[in-house]
């Protein structure tokens, strides 16, 4: 049994007869990249926010590194960092004041190491030269990372970042990821929300969907990426021949898109010794390989075509 | 001793006040509030000739011939007013700006206890007033000491005091006034956790102080102006005769108590159970 995280069980949040949660069982483990994957508005700023204890949730059960949110909440929230719905800082006073202000709202922060642990945050999201900027000069990413600062104040055990890549350059983009993936290797856990597929398709060891308020698929990143067919695209100037041989190793209906034939086939197929038979029966092949299916069609295949939020 | 100071929270309220002075709004108010003695002494000066005793508000005359009085007649001048205008602007914001800002739901992770940051906020609110109270008095001394000529003053009593007596006055109409405002504060607190557009907070709560002063000046009504948080507001001439009239005192601190304990309450009971949306 692995020891999560977060844990939830039919959580609920009603807006009047809207229900913007809808009964979510979440299981994040312990030491994860977590995904936290969903069209606009299906819900996960609102789930951040019961788990953070900032709304009460209708319905449900929460429990945060195996204690009862909201009971236990001010004993939890010291070893959780948290992003939600964007940054929000003062935009009168300085980056770095931004940060002594919050650290001295936390009764648990150690006053001796404040001015410490802020300088190491603002280094940690590169923020160090604009520290002295007060924040309505600050950009929109500059902004975004200084909210990252403030989530890394103190050492952590969990880190729920809600879109933290949201309005970041590049460069920015990448070092956030790079921040990720250092902290989970300290062991952190890491909950993250985001529409960036490739992101989290490169940061993720875990997801869970979100569509309209219910999760519609969780686990994995493999498991779920490997509930959709791999598919195997072989180009070749003899596409008949070619046809014949996949048929008689066993394969499905094949596809034809200009030079190459298209074919669903299991995971673990063996592409070589595929090549191997069509080489032996002089087929020349121009490309051969394995497409393992993105992300994104799984997620939309979950959460609808439509470009039109669905409430 | 730290451990003393850390439950205390002191560290969030140092904090607090930092944040509160670190805003231009907050001084622009100070300077403000100081500039009311600053224009009533100018306005007096240049036509002091043509003020016969007993016309225009009380002490007015007597700023002519004694500068001290000018921080007084200020008072009286900002109190209807003035002085609750800033009192709405500050206790409004104490909840409703952060929420404007979003700056409560990092407050609340970080983490800080909701009654802990309402008594924050509050205290915080009080700081505001006793500094404006302060400011305007402290501005009228000087200015009054300026353009009039200075020395003991003469009460409404008849009784003579000392300079150095009048200055311990000017404190206590000073604590007097940020007494008087402190259920005002309380009020601008509770509407403050109902929204998060703060300047609707602030308005609405200057619009309680105007009613508050409208229902006291209407006669059929006697027998609620006693518990109006207004009714003691200029009653600080109390604390200018030989001896000291202490009695208002006493009653105006009972009623503000009272409003702070309903509207703490009714703060509390709101903002502990408030969703944080913003
Ligand atoms: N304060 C509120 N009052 C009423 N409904 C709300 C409120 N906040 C959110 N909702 C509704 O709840 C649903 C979920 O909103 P939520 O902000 O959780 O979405 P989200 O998944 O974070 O979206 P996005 O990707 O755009 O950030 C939406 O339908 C939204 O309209
Ligand atoms: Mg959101």
């Amino acid at each position: 049994m692995v020891e999560l995280a977060i844990k939830t069980s039919q959580l609920t949040k009603r807006f009047g007869d809207q229900a913007a949660v809808d009964g979510i069982d979440l299981s994040v483990p312990k030491g994860s990249v977590f995904g936290f994957l969903g069209p606009n508005g299906s819900g996960k700023t609102t789930t951040i926010r019961m788990l953070l204890g900032l709304a009460e949730a209708t319905e449900g059960t929460i429990e945060l590194l195996g204690e009862e949110v909201p009971k236990r909440i001010e004993q939890i929230l010291p070893k959780v960092g948290a992003l939600v719905e964007g940054p929000a800082f003062y935009p009168f006073m300085s980056g770095r004041n931004n940060l002594l202000r919050i650290d001295a709202a936390d009764r648990f922060a150690d006053q001796k190491t404040t001015e410490a642990r802020v300088e190491s945050a603002l280094n940690r999201v590169g923020l160090a030269n604009a520290a002295k900027k007060k924040v309505h000069a600050y950009s929109l990413g500059m902004k975004q990372r200084l909210g990252l600062a403030n989530a890394l104040l103190k050492p952590r055990e969990l880190l729920i970042l809600d879109e933290p890549t949201n309005g970041l350059d590049p460069q920015g983009t990448r070092e956030v990821r790079n921040l990720i993936r250092s902290l989970a290797d300290e062991g952190i856990t890491v909950f993250v929300s985001s529409h960036l597929l490739s992101e989290i398709e490169m940061l993720c060891s875990h997801v869970a969907v979100m569509s309209a308020g219910k999760i519609v698929a969780q686990g994995k990143i493999e498991d779920l990426r490997n509930e959709e067919p791999t598919r195997l695209i072989l180009a070749t100037d003899e596409a008949d021949a070619a046809i014949d041989v996949l048929k008689s190793e066993g394969l499905g209906k094949s596809r034809i898109r200009g030079l190459q034939i298209i074919t669903e086939v299991e995971n673990d197929f063996d592409v070589a010794k595929l090549a191997a038979v069509l080489v032996s029966k002089n087929i020349p092949i121009r490309e051969i390989r394995l497409e393992k299916p993105s992300l994104e069609e799984k997620f939309v295949k979950l959460t609808g075509e439509g470009f039109e939020v669905v409430r | 001793m730290k451990l003393f100071a850390k439950s205390l929270g002191l560290r969030l309220m140092a904090s607090e006040l930092k944040v509160m002075f670190t805003r231009r709004r907050t001084w622009a108010m100070l300077a403000a509030i100081a500039l009311i003695p600053i224009l009533l002494a100018i306005a007096v000066a240049l036509s002091s000739e043509r003020l016969s005793p007993g016309e225009g508000p009380p002490f007015l005359a007597q700023v002519t011939q004694n500068g001290f009085f000018t921080g007084f007649t200020a008072m009286l001048l900002a109190l209807p007013l003035f002085l609750p205008l800033t009192v709405a602007v500050v206790s409004g914001d104490t909840i409703a700006g952060e929420a404007g800002l979003g700056t409560i739901r990092y407050l609340l992770i970080a983490p800080v206890n909701r009654v802990r940051l309402l008594v924050v906020k509050y205290l915080a609110s009080l700081v505001f007033i006793l500094a404006g109270t302060f400011t305007l008095m402290i501005a009228g001394a000087l200015i009054g000491a300026a353009l009039f000529p200075v020395g003991p003053v003469t009460l409404l009593s008849g009784d003579t005091i000392s300079i150095f007596e009048a200055f311990g006055r000017m404190a206590l109409v000073a604590l007097y006034t940020t007494v008087s405002l402190s259920g005002m504060a309380a009020v601008g607190l509770f509407i403050s956790t109902l929204t998060t557009v703060p300047v609707g907070a602030m308005t609405a709560t200057l619009v309680t102080s105007g009613v508050s002063n409208i229902l006291g000046n209407i006669p059929q009504l006697e027998w609620m102006h006693s518990w109006l948080f207004t009714y003691y507001w200029l009653d600080f001439a109390d604390l200018m005769r030989v001896p000291i009239e202490w009695s208002s005192l006493v009653s105006n601190l009972v009623l503000q108590l009272g409003w702070i304990a309903v509207f703490g309450a009714l703060a509390y009971g709101r903002f502990t159970t408030k969703d944080i949306l913003s």
